[in-house]
């Protein structure tokens, strides 16, 4: 079972859950204690997510030398790091690096076999992606569970649409949904022209932001991005790099993996580097400038064997080819 | 309703009839508008109160079936039992009531009993092997139509119900499903009221309730709505079901109208409701379309078959009528799929 469809068969539940805890954080933040989550009936109030959110630096998922193996497979081994709030950590690494491993680890849809899980100060095994949304650890996976034909406001509420009347009469709240989602895209910087129009139609880094601040409406204190950026172009990148920023603005803790340390190092605080299944280490952005991040990530001889290589059979002129260069050069300074 | 309350300052240029234009059956509408001129100006009858009767009658039956398989092709499912359920859920009730003498109250409840059993049936078939509909709801299909056949002969002896209006309190359900109202000097049918009555419950589902966001995305992308939380299998099964409890009510609105029903009733009727929905909007690829345009389809139906009668033509014409409406609202519907879906 691939990690994709074992989120499907959770998917159901998940759905619930962030409902229920959205509607649970509500009350708590109204009386001031906990309460059993109950099926929600009323529609989500919109403050639903501050409440859970930790003073800025406060790590909210720490991990110690944990470590992953499927049967003989030693997919991740001794990574430690951590996510604080108000802060981005990035994690890079090549394809089959184990990022994805990673972060099923965090999302909860796969457990960890070494090391030890911290999640608010205390040591847990997540069973299933129900747990870590439980916890406020929200997943944006890459297909972003979207229906493009439906307009962006029925997309954003999709499976806990808020309701109001008496049954018969009981129906979808559209004037409170159709604000909401143009408030909270806004609140993130995304002012779209009108809520109606077919998701489809938005581009692929819209697309990419309506996903993620759904999430953090319905309760997320920690985003997990799965390379949010890697099928945009640049300009749309940009679009989703910006929100990250403003999601640490808000003081959410964000797990961004990516493969490009171009995207990752404008917004990251922190940057774990995977190779093999390993941690290539934990650092903080001050010790690091993206020259290092960049050769770190491919290796400096590799690197600069293969913009060689680049070089004689695009010529030099090619954007790949200066790039890299410009990556080789950095480093050698 | 809400529209104003959250519009955009750069959305100001965008007429109401724009709008209005980007409506799935807005094409349906205009169809039906044409086809209601041409026929009212070349012949003589089409417009009269008399005319109109029975061509709304005709559109009525049909209409509410339209409606019903719309809903189900918006949710990504097709109903080729449909048609069928029309002829068995009468039979059920004919052959119970004079061949039995059971009571026509509780024979019609069974009646109805059946035909969810068969939808759920489909839906869960559907969704438990993962086959597409057209292959379950093909054999529930056939299998329908041989115990409508083979069935009604083995109990009664003959193809056709007969002695329906001598069952005791047959006046009760004939007043509910078979009665005309007069208006002036238009005698309408109740099973208009009873099609207008399912287009509108059936839009106000689609459009102002949570479940009908469900039927929009499971059509749409059922594994993204999955994720989300979306009841996928629930919404799909309801949706089976709700289409054969409507092919109950249209066999109800047939036997207690005409006081007979034969063993063949509803058979190929399966694709006229297709072909409405579809002309009313629908995207054979679900998650797109709309209720009352599958009840405008209806009406297009209605109107060119009761037409072509009284303009005198073969009435085979309808056939080649009905393909190329089929046809045209594909092309279009592809055409407007392709405009909502485009990346820009
Ligand atoms: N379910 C699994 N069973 C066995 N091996 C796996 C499984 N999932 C991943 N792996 C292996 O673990 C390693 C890391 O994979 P992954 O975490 O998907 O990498 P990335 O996301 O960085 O590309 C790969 O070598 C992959 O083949
Ligand atoms: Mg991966």
């Amino acid at each position: 079972m691939t990690g994709e469809e074992r989120v499907t068969a959770t998917g159901k539940r998940i759905g619930r859950v962030a409902r229920e805890y959205a509607t649970q954080q509500a009350r708590e933040a109204a009386n001031g204690k906990p309460e059993a989550p109950a099926a929600p009936r009323s529609p989500v109030p919109a403050g639903a997510r501050s409440a859970a959110l930790p003073p800025r630096g406060t790590p909210i998922i720490e991990v110690e030398d944990i470590g992953k193996s499927y049967g003989r497979v030693i997919a991740l081994r001794e990574v430690t790091t951590s996510v604080k709030a108000g802060e981005v950590t990035c994690v890079l690494g090549d394809n089959g690096a184990g990022k994805s491993t990673f972060i099923k680890i965090l999302a909860g849809a796969h457990q960890h076999t070494e090391g030890r899980f911290v999640v608010d100060g205390e040591e847990r095994h997540l069973s299933n992606p129900r747990d870590a949304l439980a916890l406020g650890i929200a997943t944006v996976y890459q297909d972003l569970a979207v229906v493009p034909l439906m307009p962006v406001w029925r997309n954003f509420f999709l499976g806990s649409e808020p309701v109001k009347g008496i049954w018969p009469a009981r129906r979808m709240d559209i004037e409170f949904m159709k604000q909401t989602t143009r408030k909270e895209l806004l609140a993130m910087g995304i002012d779209l022209r009108d809520v109606d129009q077919p998701i489809g139609t938005l581009s692929g880094g819209e697309r990419q932001c309506v996903a993620i601040a759904r999430a953090v409406y319905f309760g997320a204190r920690v985003l997990i991005l799965d390379e949010p950026t890697a099928a945009l172009g640049v300009k749309q990148s940009g679009v989703v790099l910006r929100y990250i920023a403003k999601a640490r603005e808000r003081g959410l803790g964000v797990v961004f993996i990516t493969h490009n340390p171009h995207h990752a190092y404008p917004v990251g605080d922190r940057f774990m580097l995977l190779r093999r299944g390993r941690s290539m280490g934990d650092f903080p952005k001050s010790g690091l400038s993206l020259a290092d991040l960049t050769s770190m990530m491919a290796g400096g001889a590799e690197l600069e064997s293969l913009a060689h290589e680049l070089e004689r059979s695009m010529g030099a002129s090619s954007d790949v080819v200066e790039e890299l260069m410009a990556d080789v050069e950095g480093e050698k300074r | 309703m809400t529209a104003t309350a959250v519009a955009d300052e750069r959305l100001a240029r965008v007429s109401p009839v724009n709008r209005a234009l980007k409506r799935p059956e807005v094409g349906a509408l205009i169809a039906a508008l044409a086809i209601f001129v041409f026929f009212a100006v070349t012949t003589d009858t089409f417009a009269t109160p008399a005319g109109a009767s029975t061509w709304l009658q005709t559109s009525s039956t049909i209409g509410i079936m339209a409606v019903a398989v719309a809903l189900l092709m918006i949710g990504g499912e097709f109903d080729l039992s449909a048609g069928v359920m029309t002829g068995f859920t009468g039979l059920v009730v004919g052959v119970l009531t004079t061949q039995y003498g059971l009571n026509i109250w509780v024979a019609v409840l069974v009646s109805l009993a059946l035909a969810l059993c068969v939808g759920f049936v489909n839906g869960l078939l559907v969704i438990k092997t993962g086959l597409p509909s057209f292959i379950v709801t093909l054999g529930t299909f056939f299998v329908l139509q041989g115990i409508d056949v083979a069935g009604t002969k083995t109990l009664i002896g003959q193809v056709a119900i007969q002695g329906m209006k001598k069952v005791p309190y047959y006046d009760q359900p004939h007043a509910i499903f078979g009665s005309t109202i007069s208006i002036g000097d238009l005698a309408l049918r109740v099973s208009v009221l009873w099609w207008i009555a399912v287009a509108a419950v059936a839009t106000w589902i689609l459009l102002r309730t949570r479940v009908g966001n469900w039927i929009f995305a499971v059509g749409g992308a059922a594994h993204s709505s999955r994720q989300v939380g979306v009841p996928v299998g629930n919404t799909k099964i309801g949706l089976f079901m709700a289409t054969a409890g409507c092919g109950w009510l249209v066999g109800m609105l047939l036997l207690f109208n005409t006081s007979t029903v034969q063993a063949g009733t509803g058979v190929s009727q399966e694709f006229i409701y297709i072909i409405c929905a579809v002309v009313g909007g629908c995207l054979m690829t679900g998650g797109y379309g709309s209720a009352i345009g599958a009840a405008f389809g209806a009406l297009i139906y209605g109107m060119a078959n009761q037409g072509i009668v009284y303009a005198g033509w073969d009435s085979n014409w309808l056939k080649a009528f009905l393909g190329a409406m089929l046809l045209i609202a594909v092309l279009l519907n592809e055409w407007v799929r392709k405009r909502a879906e485009e990346t820009r």
